[in-house]
């Protein structure tokens, strides 16, 4: 079981909440929670799928700590930038319920391939928050092993990973990992504007036709940057899915609950052989689309404000009140929790060395080249020409 | 030793199946490679033999081909892609030169993307456009990327083993007008005996001047130094093999003696391999040359229609015109 893993075997679980119908009006939105923190006991999904959650009162904080937690370093990050610390950073304000929903959802075998957003899902898998920020700062370019991690670089390039993650997926079939209870399944992230990518397309056919096990898994914060939605799709993009010969869902991505339930049946569905799905988070970039952009150039304030209103911590947290799960001596600790480790961030970003010059010429080819031998040669005897050289 | 007489196409064919029964996780991926056995036959009875989970019949995207081999190669396979023409690779450009290239580099080492790109290139078969390019200086451009190509059977069988054998990914230039020629085969000797794959060698010993090509102009150029010496030039023909990295040691120790080298390609000449070589030979070699380093190549226009193609493509003629010319400086 990864750390925290909501999924794991526990006892004392809640009773059901009061069923309910869905409050959305929205009859196309998987939602188990309501931007005002009302439980929805289940929800029918487009293919008659039902999809509910069986939490522990343990495992409702847990994620309610992971939520804050992800909140608190992404605004470090930020932070960090504008203080001239980081080169750029991609913020997932607004996004945390659709990646630790997804990322709880992945059981300890599954692999992931992030956009350069997924910093919630990086999180939820285990792996040190400081490992995608070399990348950010400048010091690296990734520099992990996927998988070592079952977390794959970040991609930077527009829905290039969702080939990768499909051929991994063929990869999964192949080696015989699929059709059992703990058979392997992959997930690739992914946002509205990459729907528009030929890679994006031309991995969902692939998925189709080699029946792979894979979770197409878009976040739609309604932006690519500056273009809305519309400027990418004239229908839901759940429902491209159809056209591909796989069931497509689409979900509360602000709700964390009701994200779990959705990943983690079509990633067990992936894994009993059952093939690929894609799953729309449909949720809002709060913030820019990275500390470059100015939102305010493209967007209006009551929009901003509407989504808001649905903030997916802001309706944990009442949930957790109302249902008494968690009391405020709970919400204290996990603020001085998530502060405690933005501050570690913080100190190990700014311990981190720059790299040495000629390091540049390291790891091109697995095994070298003579032209690169040479150049690295002679730029280190460049550098010994200058007087007084440390190198 | 067994010894064979095989076309080049036929002596690819035979070291992919070997290469297929050495290593459980190479797997062939392409357009029509399966039942049909690719549309030059290179991949004939593979998939018999080895079942469709080894060769496998891709969708028709090109990208979606080399991005998919990307994820199996972090899953641990051995992709051997064939892209169908050498037209037809741009589409894949992109995961080609962002991905292909620079996953080892990004990852710090920690990540190896074994795969080999098989691409039929070059002209000479009075093929519709698009199935006659040269790309070969777009990916030798392209740092992270390694590039051969073969010149005869020999060369087909072994160096397509070792390409697949290798960490590095190297995309494999076949010289699809050779597909149909001749050569003797040692089919048993062991890949680690063979000649290194990143190393060019002299096709033809000579002592005038040095004509420096790859792939399908090896064979023009042996053409034009047995056509030069009835007429008393004996010129020598260094095979490249390896176009990235570049192995130059050979072609400096030959221009040292010859004092003469023109490179030949198909490619158009303006940026090609041709200027770099030109420029690395001068620099190592200045002292010794009686002339510039002259090219001859294609034209800088975009393939013409079949019809011009001999017009457009270097022959022996052009080759021992410029041949001529080095001696005229």
């Amino acid at each position: 079981m990864a750390k925290g893993d909501p999924g794991a075997p526990a006892r004392g679980r809640r009773a059901a909440p009061r069923s309910r119908k869905a409050t959305t009006g929205d009859p196309e939105l998987v939602q188990l929670l309501t931007p005002s923190g009302e439980r929805i006991e289940s929800v029918t999904g487009p293919d008659g799928t039902e999809y509910r959650v069986d939490f522990t009162d343990e495992e409702y904080r847990g994620l309610y700590r992971d939520l804050v937690l992800v909140r608190k370093l992404d605004a470090e990050a930020t932070a960090l930038q504008r203080q001239g610390e980081l080169g750029i950073w991609a913020s997932l304000l607004g996004q945390e319920a659709a990646q630790v929903g997804s990322g709880r959802a992945l059981r300890t075998q599954d692999m992931a391939f992030p956009t350069y957003r997924e910093h919630g899902v990086l999180y939820c898998r285990g792996i040190d928050p400081i490992m995608p920020l070399g990348l950010f700062r400048g010091v690296d370019q990734g520099g992990w092993d996927p998988n070592e991690f079952k977390f794959n670089m970040y991609t930077i390039v527009i829905g290039a990973q969702t080939l990768h993650a499909t051929g991994y997926a063929m990869g999964v079939a192949m080696d015989g990992k699929t059709g059992t209870d703990d058979g392997e399944a992959v997930i690739a992230y992914f946002g509205d504007g990459a729907t528009s990518q030929g890679d994006v397309n031309e991995a969902f056919v692939w998925a189709g036709v080699f029946n792979s096990p894979l979770v197409f898994f878009c976040q739609n914060n309604q932006y690519a940057i500056s273009e809305p939605l519309e400027r990418q799709t004239r229908i839901p993009l759940y429902r491209r899915a159809a056209g591909f010969g796989f069931p497509g869902v689409r979900v509360d991505g602000n709700d964390v609950l009701a994200t779990y339930a959705v990943t983690r049946h079509a990633l067990d569905n992936a894994r009993h052989g059952q093939g690929p799905s894609l799953i729309e988070a449909y949720t809002y970039r709060m913030g820019a689309h990275t500390t470059s952009d100015d939102p305010t150039r493209y967007r209006i304030a009551s929009e901003v404000e509407a989504w808001q209103a649905k903030d997916p911590i802001a309706r944990m947290k009442a949930f957790l009140e109302r249902e008494k799960i968690a009391d405020a001596g709970f919400f204290t600790e996990v603020d001085e929790q998530a502060r405690r480790e933005a501050v570690d961030l913080r100190e190990r970003v700014l311990a981190m060395p720059n790299p040495e010059p000629d390091t540049m010429f390291d790891h091109v080819y697995p095994n070298g080249s003579p032209l690169l031998d040479e150049q690295r040669a002679q730029f280190s005897r460049y550098l010994e020409s200058f007087e007084g050289s440390a190198h | 030793m067994a010894t064979e007489t095989l076309t080049l196409g036929k002596a690819l064919n035979a070291g992919l199946r070997k290469a297929l029964e050495n290593d459980p996780k190479v797997v062939i991926m392409g357009e029509d490679v399966g039942k049909l056995g690719g549309v030059f036959r290179i991949t004939d009875g593979l998939q018999k033999d080895f079942g469709d989970q080894r060769v496998i019949d891709t969708p028709l995207a090109e990208s979606g081909i080399i991005g998919t081999a990307v994820g199996l190669a972090i899953r641990g396979y051995r992709p051997v892609c064939e892209i169908q023409f050498d037209g037809f690779v741009y589409p894949a450009y992109d995961q080609i030169v962002s991905q292909v290239a620079k996953m080892h580099y990004r990852s710090r080492g920690k990540l190896n993307i074994p795969m080999v790109i098989r691409i039929p290139f070059g002209g000479g078969i009075g093929a519709v456009e698009h199935h006659s390019e040269s790309p070969e200086a777009y990916f030798a451009h392209t740092a992270g990327l390694k590039v051969v190509s073969c010149a005869s059977p020999q060369d087909a069988y072994v160096m397509i083993q070792q390409a697949i054998a290798s960490d590095d990914p190297i995309v494999f230039l076949e010289p699809k007008r050779r597909y149909w020629e001749k050569g003797q085969v040692e089919l048993d000797a062991p890949l680690s005996e063979a000649y290194p794959l990143h190393a060019s060698r002299v096709a033809r010993a000579g002592t005038d001047a040095t004509l420096l090509a790859y792939g399908p102009m090896v064979r023009t150029c042996l053409d034009a130094a047995t056509a030069a010496a009835e007429d008393g030039r004996n010129l020598e023909v260094i095979d490249l093999r390896t176009l990235s990295p570049l192995d130059l040691g050979v072609v400096y120790e030959s221009v040292r003696r010859t004092g003469r080298a023109v490179v030949v390609h198909e490619a158009p000449s303006n940026l090609g391999m041709g200027a770099e070589i030109a420029a690395r030979i001068t620099e190592e070699c200045f002292y010794s040359l009686e002339s510039p380093v002259l090219r001859v190549a294609g034209f800088d226009t975009p393939y013409p229609a079949a019809r011009v193609e001999e017009e457009y493509l270097p022959d022996l003629d052009r080759v021992l015109d410029a041949v001529d010319r080095t001696f005229g400086w």
